[in-house]
């Protein structure tokens, strides 16, 4: 009955729509850059998304809009970096990574320090969100989902072998773009959710726990959505309860629900006889 | 007649390294190109710059009588890499899957899948005899299956053209044969241009019309039989060269010992 009470206040509404939508497109995305080893490009955006939002309060501008430029510009440098510079994938992000952190350290150093807002970007606060932040994010993943529905297939056949994907004719360097653009856009939005210190692990966790079980690649994705918000519910929902961090709560359930997927697929595997 | 495909004078160098030379040849429709070499000969640089993954320095491709930079059926070419890069044994598409990626190539934007597809993703998994194992992730595969599986994707779009890097380096000796059996078949049927990277000249003997012996340059471009007689084929595999022969006649059926099976 208590549960159904939160339900009716209009800011944990919000916090649940939004946390679902932006759950579900981290997920998606998440399978593709974990099965490519880009997991942590989304951990690199995120730091450049520190910059992004200290530059935004040094102008009192919204952080939200000027984060999404810097960040997708900074996503299309990792690509030239490990395309012109013959880097690996995670030494292009460290770079562009420790760029994002330490512009982001001067630009509060320069607006005299750190303050409250900005370490609400760092650690997130979805009961925090306002209603324009809603529709802005619900607009923004249903654009990145018809874009993903449209390059599925390419973006499948680059994830498992991108030299055969370009012999085919794909031009596999637009849909790195595009899939970069995307991990761009969805850790800002997802800064709101769990803050940018954890964005990375909406998109990484669910991918994971889906990869213990699922069989199939659209299995994989609808598991890890499915992973990604019902951790997202049940993180708002116990934070609520238990007067807890929304943002690391959600990475715990989050974190939770891999452990319980891997102990689970270990025993069944074990009593299969496939085990080793 | 029109050349499917056609080198002409392709040099490329890689940090100032020169990897291939002056390299010249032209292929027509329903030819099998059996490409051999040492280790690090640049037999797997030379496919990639047939199928313009790779620029070279100089000289030119021309795919199916047009110019590299112009062509766009892709869907006329089935390729098979030496190995996926990074193969990742937990990705998590099923056969089905993996082998229906390879009739992307002839789809447009927003490509999406038909009838005819699972009709022709049927029919190949049936030809590479993995109908059973439809369903199971590629990771849960052996090798050889693996090997097959990869096969069925690059034949699935019925190419004109097919491009093999090593395909039977992981198959055991049945599916060696059967891979070949398979091969002749559709080449029989459908006149398709092969392209093959081996350093199984046993069986490569058998089957290929056309041999290019490659050490940075061409050493050797022409038919089977005057390659099997050639000084650079007794350089190459010494005392085993005539077996070979043999093996061409089919009159002589032990393995030929001592060739190295790895690049």
């Amino acid at each position: 009955m208590e549960l159904l009470d939160f339900l009716h206040h209009g800011f944990i509404q919000r916090a649940l729509l939004a946390g679902c939508f932006i759950a579900a497109l981290c997920s998606t995305l998440g399978t593709f850059l974990v099965l490519r080893r880009l997991s942590l490009i989304g951990d690199g955006l995120a730091h450049v998304t520190f910059g992004g939002v200290a530059a935004g309060l040094l102008f009192h501008a919204y952080p939200f809009y000027v984060a999404i430029p810097i960040v997708m510009a900074s996503a299309l440098g990792i690509l030239k970096l490990i395309d012109k510079a013959r880097l690996y994938g995670d030494a292009a992000i460290g770079i562009i990574s420790s760029l994002g952190i330490a512009g982001g350290v001067l630009i509060a150093s320069i607006a005299g320090g750190f303050n409250v807002d900005l370490f609400s970007y760092l650690f997130g606060n979805i009961l925090a969100i306002s209603s324009a932040e809603v529709w802005t994010s619900i607009v923004l993943c249903l654009c990145l989902i018809l874009a993903i529905t449209l390059s599925y297939h390419e973006l499948v056949a680059i994830t498992f072998d991108e030299e055969s994907a370009r012999a085919s004719g794909i031009n596999t360097r637009r849909i790195n773009k595009v899939l970069v653009l995307l991990t761009a856009l969805t850790v800002v939005l997802a800064m709101k959710v769990v803050g940018i210190m954890l964005v990375s692990s909406l998109l990484i966790i669910p991918s994971v726990t889906a990869l213990q079980f699922a069989r199939g690649f659209k299995a994989t994705i609808v598991i890890s959505c499915l992973t990604g918000i019902i951790s997202v519910i049940s993180g708002i929902v116990i934070s609520l309860m238990l007067d807890l961090p929304s943002g690391a709560t959600i990475v715990l359930v989050n974190l939770l629900l891999f452990v319980i997927s891997s102990v689970t697929v270990r025993i069944f595997r074990k009593g299969s006889g496939h085990g080793t | 007649m029109m050349d499917i495909v056609a080198a002409d004078r392709l040099c490329f160098r890689f940090n100032g390294i020169e990897i291939l030379k002056d390299i010249t040849f032209a292929l027509k429709r329903g030819e099998f190109l059996g490409i051999v070499g040492p280790n690090g000969s640049g037999k797997t640089t030379l496919i990639k710059l047939l199928l313009g993954l790779m620029a070279p320095n100089q000289g030119h491709v021309s795919l199916f009588g047009r110019d590299i930079g112009n062509f766009h059926e892709w869907s006329k070419i089935g390729y098979l890499p030496q190995k996926i890069a990074g193969f990742n044994p937990h990705f998590p598409a099923t056969v089905e899957e993996i082998i229906a990626l390879g009739l992307l190539a002839g789809k447009s934007f927003p490509r999406r899948k038909a009838r005819i597809d699972r009709e022709s993703v049927d029919e190949v998994m049936g030809l590479m005899d993995i109908t059973s194992i439809r369903g199971k992730l590629i990771g849960e595969l052996s090798g050889g299956q693996q090997q097959r599986v990869l096969v069925a994707k690059a034949l699935v779009s019925s190419p004109e053209l097919l491009i093999l890097d090593e395909p039977t380096t992981a198959l055991d000796p049945e599916s060696r044969e059967r891979f070949f059996t398979i091969l002749k078949n559709i080449r029989e049927q459908k006149e398709t241009t092969v392209i093959m990277i081996t350093h199984d000249m046993g069986t490569i003997g058998r089957h290929a019309s056309l041999m290019l012996y490659l050490d940075k340059i061409v050493v050797f471009y022409g038919g089977f039989d005057d390659f099997c007689v050639s000084k650079e084929m007794t350089d190459y595999f010494g005392e085993y060269s005539q077996h070979l022969i043999c093996h061409r006649h089919e009159n002589f059926l032990i393995g030929i010992k001592g060739l190295d099976d790895s690049d």
